[in-house]
């Protein structure tokens, strides 16, 4: 498979991801511009984590405004697979290809700590190498990684089985300890923890390396 | 030319622990009579329109589809030819 990370002006972990998927999976993998145009060679699309135009106006806010958005709309209407991390995640709340917002954690804090995770959806691309709540341990590391939605936003995630990483000890007031949710269709994920972080025993867990090996799963049995 | 002067606030709903911070700070300073804090954002804009209804309706564009995230934030504006 042809994975592409994104790099937007600010991002600062699509070197992690990139080498999550040279050495973690051994897939192809490219750097691709925010300002680039054109995804079509690709399967995977990752949106690092980082701090996108210096997180001005609101985090993801601008990025989302980026020539690359297009071509991901785009791909993420055509069934594409789709993920944001962190800054990612919030750009992809931004684009309205994820529901909800991102805000201010609770404690006004920066966190930055390992958390314990359950994948509360097994049954997604993302996540078919995980067992139905598995507990895994991926760090978190943000400012604004507090998940809102309306209520009535909420139900429908949980009725169509879209929340699929919760936070075991919340570190950011998100509802319903949500961590990370895929869209109605189940091809765009977005979380707030970083998977590419975990992706081998000497960074302390390789808990992350699973969520990346799922996509290739979900792709031979396709 | 118009300006517009837009006020963005969070949703009554929103948690905003940015004004919570600084109303306890506040206090320490013995300003025990502020109730409740809510920080927001202000922006200046100058529109190059003829009229005030096109100069609104490109500030309402605008507002929807960058300057507000209406998931969490209202806004309201003044605007004025100048």
């Amino acid at each position: 498979m042809r994975f592409a990370v994104i790099s937007f002006p600010g991002s600062n972990c699509d070197n992690d991801l990139y080498y999550a998927i040279k050495d973690g999976i051994r897939e192809n993998c490219d750097m691709v511009s925010s300002e680039d145009t054109n995804l079509n060679m690709y399967d995977v699309i990752l949106l690092p984590g980082g701090f996108s135009f210096g997180d001005y106006l609101r985090s993801g806010a601008i990025a989302s405004l980026s020539p690359i958005m297009k071509s991901i709309k785009e791909a993420a209407n055509n069934g594409k697979i789709i993920i944001g991390i962190c800054n990612g995640f919030q750009i992809l709340t931004e684009s309205h290809l994820l529901p909800g917002s991102l805000i201010k954690n609770n404690n006004m804090q920066f966190v930055s700590n390992w958390e314990k995770l359950s994948v509360s959806n097994n049954q997604t691309i993302f996540t078919n190498e995980y067992k139905k709540n598995e507990q895994i341990n991926i760090p978190v590391a943000h400012g604004e990684g507090h998940y809102y939605c309306d209520q009535d936003t909420l139900a429908s995630l949980k009725d169509n089985h879209q929340i699929v990483f919760t936070y075991n000890n919340n570190p950011n007031g998100s509802i319903s300890d949500i961590a990370g949710i895929v869209n109605k269709e189940g091809n765009v994920l977005g979380m707030m923890p970083h998977p590419e972080r975990a992706v081998e025993d000497i960074l302390g867990s390789k808990d992350g390396l699973k969520l990346f090996k799922s996509i290739l799963n979900h792709n031979v049995r396709s | 030319m118009y300006l517009a002067k837009l006020y963005v606030s969070h949703k009554p709903s929103i948690l905003d622990p940015q004004g919570e911070a600084i109303k306890k700070a506040l206090h320490s300073l013995n300003h025990q009579s502020v109730e409740s804090i809510s920080q927001g954002k202000y922006f200046e804009i100058n529109l190059n329109e003829n009229n005030q209804e096109d100069a609104e309706n490109v500030l309402k564009k605008a507002c929807e589809e960058l300057l507000v995230n209406q998931n969490m934030e209202t806004y309201h504006y003044e605007i004025k030819e100048v």
